[in-house]
């Protein structure tokens, strides 16, 4: 199926665009937005973006990979995101990686077969006097300990409706 | 589940900057309106945008985003007689690691920095101010949008600033995850929708910014001092920290240190008060191995510069700078070279690309010390290492080059001794370090 924004998408669309004399300033929120509406920026989703605002496709391309944050792969449907960075190493972030791997059976970079966890050790997040931090989808988890990673991954997975 | 900052004001009672305490909620319209909001943009606008300029001037307020760059002098460069719209940009990516400061305002209380870019833009001239936040932050961006909308409905913004006859829109941007994006030239790259590559200086964004227009890029903590100088003037602002360093600073704590946390105090305000009165001193009172002042590029300093003022020019004359005001403090028993291994891949993973030497020099020093922390040493990595970053340092398009080199150079220079023990002896000589790997030479040969 072709790629289409939803209603409140397409509202969300049209207000970005108003903020702008330019139009190509609007494509990375618009990259946002669409890989929240669809998962990731698949060829084809960067090229309905491409289309949406009439911009070529290679200058949609160009700037979609450039960034690491707009996924051009699948995620999990919790995105786990550790920070390796200094604060954090220096706050017992390899434990907290390690334990996550154990915990997942995925390294960083993987994803679980059932899709709902997917790994990335990720650069500092700004939390370094709450470190060690991760990041899962829009939430920032802070002041990591093992323990509290469990209860995290246990409730995370229950509002997944499933024992994984 | 998201925990808010710690946050601790120096002095008791609330900080100029920090109104909060870590207890303490999210401070909404209202309660800015209560505790006084707002006095700084009705002073403003009766003083007009060339008094406002001047005190920000005279309040000798350095930039909080790094480079300490005085923001009077920077709004000074605006060419007088351009026909072209101006624009202010508000650089709220936040990347430096270390850095925690900016996430405060954009989290918990965005109006004194909302405020300030209302009199920013007033004082400069500017009809359209966009607010650049790191993507990471979306629940934080999420809040500043609707706290725009506020303000708009409020009569704050619009066509008409409290019944004034200056007009002033704020957007707020996206960004995507990337650091060289918080280099100013970059940020208006990828705020125009480009890969976030750096410009070529001159012309500098005061005269070709944004959309080719004359533009002024500040931090989000300036912007927070703007508001306070125009709300107590140039002078009380001065009286705050240091006569050439205006105001008080927000210094981060993290690392070993007992209670990490944003602390408030004066600029200037030596790094022993902030390790040990506020921090509390290190974790289990171990002695202090390094301390890296003012965000990861900052060349790190040891225990005997505890009596460094933190103040743009007492920190470069110890040999480092005050960059963010970030401090990591480690202790003894912490690797140095594992330490530099994260630095290093950092750096590597966040070039742009664009310029060779920081291209190849970033990934180069990363493999090196990979190899030397994983036992795949080789005599005279330590002087390859100098050598690379030395020629990174100041052959690159921005400062990412030289943000890149500095930590390195620094660490092999302090800590020489640790680097060749790891390779005299082939591994890690630090418990849990990993230092196993033997054989496979490095690829520290060629670039
Ligand atoms: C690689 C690099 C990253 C930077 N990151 C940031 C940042 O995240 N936030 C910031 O305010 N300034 C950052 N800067 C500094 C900006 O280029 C610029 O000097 C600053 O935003 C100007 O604001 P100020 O004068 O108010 O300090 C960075 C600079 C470099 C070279």
């Amino acid at each position: 199926m072709a790629p289409a924004f939803s209603t409140e998408g397409e509202a969300r669309l049209k207000k970005l665009l108003g903020r702008y004399p330019d139009r190509r300033a609007a494509l990375i929120p618009v990259l946002h937005l669409a890989s929240r509406e669809f998962g990731f920026l698949s060829r084809e989703v960067m090229e309905y973006v491409a289309g949406r605002l009439g911009l070529p496709e290679a200058y949609v391309l160009t700037t979609a990979t450039f960034y690491t944050m707009l996924p051009k792969r699948p995620l999990g449907r919790f995105h786990v995101q550790v920070c390796v960075n200094v604060a954090c190493h220096l706050r017992g972030a390899d434990g907290i990686v390690e334990h996550l791997e154990r915990r997942l059976g995925i390294g960083p970079g993987e994803m679980t077969e059932d899709r709902t966890f997917s790994l990335e050790g990720v650069q500092c997040l700004a939390a370094c006097g709450t470190a060690p931090a991760m990041q899962v989808n829009d939430d920032y988890y802070e002041d990591l300990t093992l323990a509290k990673v469990d209860e995290i991954l246990d409730a995370l997975r229950s509002s997944a409706g499933g024992a994984a | 589940m998201s925990l808010p900052p710690t946050v601790a004001n120096a002095a008791p009672g609330r900080g100029h900057l920090l109104r909060l305490a870590p207890g303490e909620s999210v401070v909404t319209l209202d309660r800015h309106l209560a505790l006084g909001g707002f006095s700084a943009v009705r002073k403003a606008l009766v003083m007009g945008p060339q008094a406002v300029a001047d005190e920000v001037r005279r309040a000798n307020l350095r930039g909080r985003g790094g480079a300490g760059f005085p923001a009077g002098v920077k709004w000074g460069f605006l060419p007088k007689d351009s026909p072209k719209p101006r624009y202010l940009v508000i650089n709220a990516d936040e990347g430096e690691p270390g850095t925690f400061k900016d996430r405060y305002f954009l989290e918990r209380d965005p109006f004194p920095m909302l405020e300030g870019m209302i009199v920013s833009a007033y004082a400069i001239g500017a009809k359209t101010a966009y607010l650049y936040v790191r993507g990471e932050f979306v629940k934080p961006i999420a809040m500043l949008e609707r706290a725009v909308e506020q303000l708009h409905r409020g009569g704050y913004l619009g066509k008409s600033v409290l019944g004034s006859s200056f007009g002033l829109d704020i957007h707020v941007h996206p960004g995507a995850g990337a650091y060289v994006c918080g280099e100013e030239s970059a940020l208006l790259e990828s705020l125009e929708g480009k890969p976030g590559r750096p410009r070529n200086k001159p012309p500098f964004p005061a005269v070709v910014g944004l959309f080719g227009c004359p533009t002024i890029i500040n931090n989000v903590e300036t912007m927070a001092c703007v508001r306070l100088i125009a709300d107590v003037g140039a002078e009380r602002f001065v009286a705050m920290g240091l006569p050439k360093d205006g105001g008080p600073k927000i210094y981060g704590l993290s690392g070993h240190v007992k209670r990490p946390g944003l602390y408030e105090a004066p600029m200037g305000t030596p790094l022993r008060k902030l390790v040990y009165d506020f921090g509390g001193g290190t974790i289990d009172d171990r002695p202090i191995k390094g301390i890296i002042p003012g965000g990861s590029s900052t060349p790190v300093l040891g225990s005997e510069h505890l009596d460094v003022a933190m103040d743009f020019d007492s920190v470069k004359a110890a040999g480092s700078m005050l960059g963010t005001g970030a401090v990591t403090v480690f202790t003894e028993g912490t690797c140095a070279v594992r330490l530099l291994t994260r630095l290093a891949a950092f750096y590597a993973h966040e070039s742009c690309g664009q310029c060779t030497p920081c291209r190849d020099g970033t990934g180069w020093m990363e493999r090196v010390v990979s190899a030397i922390e994983e036992g795949r040493g080789r005599p005279g990595d330590c002087d390859l290492l100098l050598s690379i970053a030395n020629q990174i340092m100041g052959n690159t398009i921005c400062a990412l080059g030289d943000a890149a080199a500095m930590p390195v150079i620094a660490f092999v220079e302090r800590y020489r001794a640790e680097f060749e023990e790891h390779v005299a002896r082939g591994g890690c000589p630090f418990e849990g370090g990993h230092g196993h790997g033997h054989g496979h030479g490095h690829e520290g040969g060629n670039p």
